[in-house]
């Protein structure tokens, strides 16, 4: 345990692990931030997610290509999230309720067919996957080099995402309708922007990001699908988004501490083989809710999540 | 005559929703290579019709009537409790903690003491995210999501360490002995005493809600918490009471799972019960009774689930996903309310209308 603060090839394994850990969450709560800012609290991120690694596997075991796998894991997290978006923008269903039925959906539907299409091999026999692409020059800077530029396609493009979509949300005409929205939805609709749009574009989008997260499990982490594989990743990426405030890059670093905790609890469980695991495995969530209790300031959520537009209403 | 067929097609929305779900479901066995209508025959008839099937359906009707209760009450003054799971757990682990450690007394008092252990692991499991909201405006859904993984976790070291039985394959704990077992209601089965309490339970808090103060002051929050402040109800001591007794009803169900059912702490012993809890609370629109009828109706999909498996091959799963569609047309129905529909708009004009012409007929007579 003691040998990371020692030995720097150790710390950069842990490091390296902690990244890998938090990438799913990144992903997922990225695409949370879009619809949690259009205002649609988005709690069927941990559905969307195992839509996304159910889609990679079936996609890659049908093709052998991970191109191929990650493609159809967006497809079905897009696909998944449009019962959500219509249930909770069209119909103006409470977003909990929605998201809830789409996560009890998921679990269902991914084991069930899961079993169907890929039959009973489905948790032994290893997929393709994406490999470590060490980058020419950047991978070659000692710890941070081995750390951050020694990983897959689909981590190199969250390094790019992050960036990318904080410009979207906050230099771009389109940010700014999505964050007007997410604050004000009658002034909107007033001002001719449609509110029912915007939603639904941010909670298909929220879909297709839960869903590249699922994606990385399946094609990078563990090259299987195994039910319920989310474990609870896209209620922490949901801690994630509060403790982020709500941006891009704080997310992102708040889902960095969280896969720090996780890779903590990964060495806890290796170096303690005689205590069993599970009280380790307690870990990153109970520093979820430690770190929300303990960090997450003044309330500056969007002002109109959680709450349905209706025209109609005064 | 219209009108009111037409208002009872939409009270029956759920009705319906669940039947359109049970379409899909079909369509879903079909897809998977089986027969629906014989997998659905033996769905039923083993969930509904013969004596074992019969058993088996009540012996779920515990766990689930309790988690349903669980999730319908905190629903009436607005808060989410998706943390039933979580204190099924802890409700099961505390009962067990007390039944392996308790002296020798009579059947009766030393039952009550393990189902009031397994009530109170499960009030501290829902105390948390309760006083996180009351007192940090933390939102309960998160927080009792999380904690869910934390309590299934906690268990499974239980079992797999402190709590381990001797020699076991597998983690559990020794078991309890037999003096705290629940009695059983249907002999030579697994069905107990636990379903008989928990409908009782319903309708000691369908009368608490309806015609106490607490009730009253519950529904007042739930609908509007502003004006209930303002009528002077402490918002802040509903919401933690009534986060705090469904957290009891949740660990009352895990309490039950152990002394009724499994008579050891099993690891993973739960399968669920927390989340199908949210199931039954909507499809009974919170409703205490109602969760009554749609704690049963789901009990016998999950016992038929099995029988339909041994006699026609369709995964289980199916139900789980079954019960994924349920939730989610329960939730759209919710969506369509009479008053709201065209329909209700065509009767509008049409009362406007002949109104109108009695009018036009009254000033032909007085003129």
């Amino acid at each position: 345990m003691i040998d990371i603060l020692t030995d720097s090839q150790a710390l950069t394994n842990f490091l390296n692990s902690a990244l890998r850990l938090s990438i799913p969450l990144a992903f997922a709560a990225l695409g949370g931030i879009f619809s949690e800012r259009s205002g649609v609290f988005n709690i069927g991120l941990e559905g969307l997610i195992l839509a996304g690694a159910f889609g990679a596997a079936l996609g890659t075991y049908l093709t052998g290509s991970p191109l191929a796998g990650l493609a159809f894991g967006l497809a079905c997290g897009v696909l998944l999230a449009t019962p959500l978006a219509v249930l909770s923008v069209t119909l103006g269903v409470n977003q909990i309720v929605a998201g809830i039925a789409i996560n009890l959906f998921a679990l269902g539907i991914t084991a069930f067919l899961a079993r169907i299409t890929m039959g009973a091999s489905a948790n032994t026999q290893l997929l393709a996957g994406f490999h470590r692409v060490p980058l020419p020059v950047l991978s070659d800077i000692p710890v941070i080099g081995a750390i951050f530029f020694n990983q897959d396609v689909l981590v190199y493009a969250l390094y790019l995402l992050v960036p990318a979509l904080t410009w979207l949300m906050f230099r771009t005409t389109w940010g700014l309708n999505i964050r007007a929205v997410g604050h004000n939805p009658r002034a909107c609709d007033t001002a001719g922007i449609s509110v029912a749009g915007v939603r639904y574009a941010c909670l298909l989008f929220s879909g297709g990001m839960a869903a590249l997260g699922g994606c990385y499990l399946v094609l990078s982490q563990v090259f299987v699908f195994s039910e319920h594989m989310s474990a609870g990743k896209g209620f922490i990426a949901l801690a994630a988004i509060i403790l982020g405030r709500w941006h891009p890059v704080g997310a992102a670093l708040a889902c960095l501490l969280f896969g720090l905790f996780d890779a903590l609890q990964l060495r806890l469980q290796f170096g303690n083989p005689e205590i069993p695991y599970q009280i380790f495995a307690t870990l990153p969530y109970v520093a979820s809710i430690l770190a929300l209790v303990l960090l997450a300031g003044q309330n500056v959520a969007p002002q109109a999540v959680g709450h349905h537009y209706d025209r109609r209403d005064y | 005559m219209i009108e009111t067929l037409l208002r009872w097609t939409y009270r029956l929305k759920s009705v319906w929703a669940v039947m359109l779900a049970l379409l899909l479901g079909a369509l879903l066995i079909v897809l998977a290579g089986y027969d629906p209508i014989a997998a659905y025959r033996e769905l039923f008839s083993g969930a509904f019709l013969d004596y074992w099937g019969v058993s088996a359906t009540i012996a779920k009707v515990s766990p689930l009537l309790l988690a349903g209760l669980a999730v319908a009450l905190p629903l009436r003054v607005g808060l989410f409790n998706i943390g039933a799971e979580g204190q099924i757990y802890m409700g099961g682990l505390f009962a067990s903690l007390v039944a392996l450690n308790l002296p020798e007394m009579p059947a009766l008092p030393g039952i009550l003491l393990c189902a009031g252990a397994g009530m109170v692991g499960g009030c501290l499991w829902a105390l948390i995210p309760a006083l996180l909201k009351a007192y940090r405006d933390l939102n309960e859904v998160i927080v009792t999501l999380l904690l869910n993984y934390v309590a299934i976790n906690l268990v499974s070291y239980a079992v797999s360490g402190p709590m381990l039985a001797e020699g076991a394959p597998y983690p559990y704990s020794e078991e309890i002995r037999p003096s705290l077992f629940l009695p059983i209601i249907m002999p030579r089965t697994d069905a107990h005493l636990g379903a008989a309490i928990a409908v009782l339970l319903a309708m000691l808090i369908f009368v608490m809600l309806r015609y106490t103060a607490t009730g009253y002051a519950m529904r007042t929050i739930g609908s509007n918490p502003h004006a209930a402040r303002y009528a002077g109800m402490s918002v802040r001591r509903h919401i933690i009471g009534a986060m705090v007794i469904g957290g009891a009803l949740a660990g009352l169900a895990g309490a039950f799972e152990i002394l009724g059912l499994k008579h050891r702490l099993f690891h993973l012993f739960s399968a669920g019960y927390g989340y199908d809890g949210i199931v039954v609370a909507f499809l009974a629109a919170g409703n205490p009774l109602a969760s009554v009828l749609a704690a049963t109706f789901l009990a016998g999909l999950e016992s038929g689930a099995n029988t339909m498996q041994r006699a026609v091959g369709v995964p289980v799963t199916v139900i789980s996903a079954v019960k994924g569609l349920i939730v989610i047309f329960v939730a759209a129905s919710l969506a369509f309310s009479f008053q709201r529909s065209a329909w209700a708009a065509v009767l509008r004009r049409r009362r406007e209308t002949e109104a109108a012409l009695g009018e036009v007929r009254r000033g032909r007579r007085h003129a």
